[in-house]
C-alpha cells in the first residue's frame, strides 16, 4: 500500500473523534499506519501506538512521537421540542457555532445513528432583553436535527456527542482548510515520518502515539509515556499562524517553515539537536519562543514518571479551533521528513549528548 | 367565490430524485443581489421551449409568457426572487485574503468559521476568526463586525478572484429526514415553484412569471417587471421566516411568525403590503376545498415582491404565498418537504380555479 498524504488527511478530516470518543478516527489512523509498521497496540483509554523496531541491539532506546487526534465538538444536555441543548468537549468560542453544520451521533434508537444537524441561533424574540445583538451565549444555541419532535425523543439522548460537519477543502497555495486540522495535521506529519522511516535503517526503536483527550487535559499525554517509557519524546502539535485575527510576534507564516518550542516544556539540548537536523536537511524552521507553556501533550510527557525530555514542533495553524482551520500542506511533509531525518541520524548513544549546560 | 370553471386537471406534485435535483442546483449555485446570472440562466435552460415567450429584461429579470385558451383570461404575474444575500469582495489585502462586505440583510454573527464561494468559478474560500486561545473575556463578548473579517483563498487565492467579485456561503442542499437543509430556500424554492408553475401551467390564465432580480436590496427587480407585465392580478411566491423555536424560558412562543408542517404561509400584512383580501380568501378557499393544509402567515414587518407590485401603474391587487422556513439569510436553513409540495399544490389549483369573478367583488 502507497500511503497518499492528502486523501489519508481528507479521510481524516471527515470522521469525528471528540475527546473520549476517538474511535472513528482511530480506525482510519491504524489502517494508515498498520503496513507502516512492525506492532499495532493500544493504551487502556485508546491512543493508537505504532512500533516500528530499530536495528541497534536490544535493549534499544525507544523515541516516541505524540500527536493527539481528538477532536473538539459538542454533547447534548437536553432536549427541547425536538431541539438539543448542548455543552462543549474542549474550548470552543461559541460565536463561532451559529450556522455551523454538525452531526448528532444519536444512540437511543436500536441501532446508533448520525444524524445532520445545524446549530441554530433563536430570533431575539425568545431570548431575553440582555442577549441583546452581541454574541449568544451557548446556553441559548440549539441544534436542529430537521426531524420532527418525536422522532428526536425517540433517537437522541442526553450525553450524545456532536462533531463538527464541514467537509475538508482545499485552497489556494496548496493549503487545506477544514475542522480538526488541529491536530490531525499533525497525525498526518508522524505518517508521513512513519513511511519515510519504513523504507530506512535506523538503530532506535520508534513509537509513534496518536494520543487521546489532549483537548480536555492532555490526558493520553500524561499517560502513554508511562506505558511506552520512552528515552525521548516528539511532540507534534498546531501553533498560531499569520493571517486575519493573528499578526503578532507569537504567530508564524504558514508554509514558511516550522516553529520550534523553545521555552520551558523542552529539553535545550533536544531543542539544539533538532534544529542541527533542520539545518542539515534545508528544512526552515523558526524558533519559536514559549516562555512557560505550549498548553499541548509536551507537558504531560515532560513531568511522566522520572521525567522525559521533550522536543516539540509545531505546523502553523490558521483560525484555530473553528471549522475553517487552515495549514500548508508543505508545512506537513516538512514535519514528517525533519521526524523521519532526525530518528535516522540518532546514535545509539545519543542520550549521553543529552546534557544540561 | 364562484367556481365557474371545470375541476382543474390533475396535478400532483413530488420530490423525487430529478426534482431535488433541479432544487438543489438552484440552491447550490451563486446568485447575490445585482449578479443572477447563474439562477437566470438555470431558469431559462429548464424553460426553452416551453414558454410562449422569454425575455431579459433591463435590470436582469427572467420575464416568462406562457399563454392559456380560451375567453377573457386573467393576465396574473407570479413573482419568484431570484437573489439571494451575500458577500462582495471589496479589496485584495493579496496572498489571497480579501476583505468584503454584506449584499442584503445578514446577521454578522452568522459569519465567522463558514467555507464560502467566490465569484462565477466558485473558488473555495473561508472566512476564519481568530483562536479562541488568543481571545480575551471582554473580546468574546463583542460580536465581530464584518469589517474585521476577511475571506480567505490561501496563499495564491489573489490570483483566482478581484475585488467586486460576489462570494456566497458554500453550503450543498442535503435532505435531513422530512427536511430540505440549504443555503438561500430565501427564495430558490420560490424559484423552483414558478418553474413547475410554467411547466404546468393551468390553461385558463396567462401565466406571467416574473424571475426577478435585487429583491433582498428593496425589491428594486419587481417592480419594473410588473410595469412590464402590467397584469391584472399579483402573486408572489417567497419563502418566509418560521420562528418556531422554543422560548429560552420555557414561555410559550407567541411570536412564531409561521410553523414547519403548518402548510404555505398565506399573507394578511407584511411590512410592505396589506394583501388584497379577495385573493386571500380565494387562497384560504381552495386549501379548504382541496384539502391542502394551510396557515397564515403572522402579521409582522418583512416584505415580499409584492410590496412592489401592488404599487405600480395603476395598482394590482396582489398577495403572497410563501413556504416557511428556518433560519433564513444565514448559511443553512431548513424547510419540509410537505411544505414545500403543499405550497406547489395550492397555487396549481388556485390558479387552476382562477376567472373574472374573482376582480369583481367590491372591498
Amino acid at each position: 500500500m502507497t500511503f497518499e498524504l492528502i486523501p489519508f488527511l481528507k479521510e481524516m478530516l471527515s470522521v469525528p473523534g471528540l475527546s473520549g470518543y476517538e474511535k472513528p478516527v482511530r480506525d482510519v489512523i491504524a489502517r494508515a499506519w498498520e503496513p507502516l509498521s512492525d506492532e499495532l497496540s493500544l493504551s487502556n483509554l485508546g491512543s493508537l501506538l505504532a512500533l516500528k523496531r530499530g536495528e541497534g541491539p536490544e535493549p534499544r532506546p525507544t523515541a516516541m512521537i505524540a500527536v493527539h487526534m481528538d477532536a473538539i465538538g459538542l454533547m447534548v444536555t437536553a432536549i427541547e421540542d425536538g431541539f438539543l441543548r448542548f455543552t462543549q468537549v474542549g474550548g470552543v468560542d461559541p460565536r463561532i457555532l451559529p450556522g455551523q453544520p454538525v452531526i448528532v451521533h444519536a444512540t437511543k434508537g436500536k441501532e446508533a445513528q448520525d444524524l445532520p444537524a445545524l446549530v441554530v441561533m433563536p430570533p431575539a424574540q425568545l431570548l431575553p432583553k440582555e442577549a441583546g445583538t452581541g454574541p449568544l451565549a451557548q446556553t441559548y444555541l440549539l441544534v436542529d436535527t430537521g426531524l420532527r419532535p418525536k422522532d428526536v425523543e425517540k433517537l437522541v439522548r442526553v450525553g450524545d456527542i456532536i462533531s463538527f460537519a464541514s467537509q475538508p477543502e482545499e485552497l489556494a497555495g496548496d493549503t487545506i482548510a477544514g475542522h480538526t486540522l488541529d491536530n490531525r495535521a499533525s497525525v498526518a506529519a508522524a505518517t508521513v515520518a512513519l513511511e519515510l522511516l519504513a523504507k530506512r535503517r535506523h538503530l532506535w526503536d520508534v513509537v509513534v502515539d496518536a494520543t487521546v483527550q489532549e483537548e480536555v487535559g492532555c490526558i493520553g499525554g500524561f499517560l502513554d509515556p508511562i506505558k511506552v517509557k520512552p528515552d525521548l519524546a516528539i511532540v507534534v502539535d498546531v501553533n498560531f499562524a499569520t493571517g486575519p485575527g493573528g499578526s503578532g510576534s507569537m504567530n508564524f507564516e504558514m508554509g514558511g517553515g516550522l516553529p520550534l518550542n523553545w521555552g520551558a516544556n523542552v529539553h535545550p539540548a533536544l531543542y539544539k539537536a533538532m534544529e542541527k537536523t533542520a539545518e542539515t536537511y534545508e528544512i526552515p524552521i523558526y524558533k519559536d519562543f514559549s516562555p512557560s507553556m505550549s498548553g499541548t501533550d509536551a507537558y504531560g510527557i515532560q513531568v511522566a514518571e522520572e521525567g522525559i525530555p521533550v522536543v516539540e514542533i509545531s505546523i502553523p495553524l490558521r483560525y484555530m479551533h473553528t471549522p475553517v482551520e487552515q495549514v500548508a500542506i508543505k508545512d506537513i511533509q516538512r514535519a514528517g521528513r525533519l521526524m523521519a531525518e532526525f530518528i535516522t541520524d540518532l546514535p545509539l548513544d545519543f542520550m549521553n549528548t543529552v546534557k544540561w549546560e | 367565490m364562484a367556481k365557474t370553471l371545470e375541476t382543474p386537471k390533475t396535478f400532483k406534485p413530488k420530490m423525487g430524485k430529478k426534482e431535488l435535483e433541479l432544487l438543489s442546483k438552484l440552491t447550490d449555485a451563486l446568485g447575490v443581489s445585482g449578479d443572477e446570472q447563474e439562477i437566470r440562466q438555470i431558469v431559462m435552460d429548464e424553460l426553452e421551449g416551453i414558454a410562449d415567450e422569454m425575455r431579459v429584461d433591463h435590470l436582469g429579470n427572467l420575464l416568462v409568457t406562457k399563454l392559456g385558451k380560451g375567453e377573457k383570461r386573467l393576465r396574473v404575474m407570479v413573482a419568484a426572487h431570484m437573489d439571494e444575500v451575500g458577500f462582495m469582495l471589496i479589496k485584495d489585502e493579496g496572498k489571497g485574503i480579501f476583505e468584503f462586505r454584506v449584499v442584503g440583510g445578514i446577521d454578522p454573527r452568522q459569519l465567522v468559521g463558514k467555507q464560502v464561494i467566490v465569484g462565477r468559478d466558485h473558488v473555495p474560500g473561508i472566512i476564519g476568526a481568530k483562536a479562541i486561545h488568543l481571545t480575551t473575556p471582554e473580546e468574546r463578548k463583542q460580536t465581530l463586525p464584518v469589517t474585521q473579517l476577511r475571506i480567505d483563498l490561501g496563499p495564491g487565492g489573489s490570483a483566482k478572484a478581484k475585488p467586486g467579485d460576489r462570494a456566497t456561503f458554500a453550503t450543498k442542499l442535503q435532505v435531513m429526514g422530512p427536511t430540505l437543509c440549504a443555503k438561500a430556500l430565501d427564495n430558490r424554492l420560490g424559484v423552483y415553484n414558478l418553474i413547475q408553475l410554467v411547466k404546468n401551467a393551468p390553461e385558463n390564465i396567462d401565466l406571467l412569471a416574473a424571475f426577478t432580480v435585487q429583491e433582498e436590496v428593496g425589491l428594486r427587480g419587481a417592480k419594473v417587471a410588473a410595469f412590464s407585465f402590467n397584469p391584472d392580478i399579483g402573486i408572489a411566491i417567497d419563502s418566509t421566516p418560521a420562528f418556531d423555536l422554543p422560548h429560552y424560558d420555557g414561555e410559550e412562543n407567541t411570536l412564531y411568525r409561521t410553523h414547519l408542517d403548518g402548510g404555505p404561509a398565506i399573507y394578511v400584512m407584511d411590512g410592505a403590503t396589506i394583501a388584497d383580501r379577495r385573493l386571500v380568501d380565494w387562497l384560504v378557499d381552495t386549501a379548504k376545498a382541496e384539502n391542502i393544509p394551510w396557515q397564515f402567515r403572522q402579521p409582522a414587518p418583512g416584505g415580499t415582491d409584492a410590496g412592489a407590485i401592488h404599487r405600480v401603474r395603476e395598482g394590482v391587487p396582489s398577495v403572497s404565498v410563501s413556504v416557511p422556513g428556518r433560519y433564513a439569510h444565514s448559511a443553512a436553513g431548513m424547510a419540509r418537504i410537505d411544505d414545500e409540495l403543499n405550497t406547489l399544490r395550492l397555487l396549481h389549483a388556485a390558479l387552476a380555479r382562477l376567472d373574472e369573478n374573482i376582480l369583481l367583488r367590491q372591498e
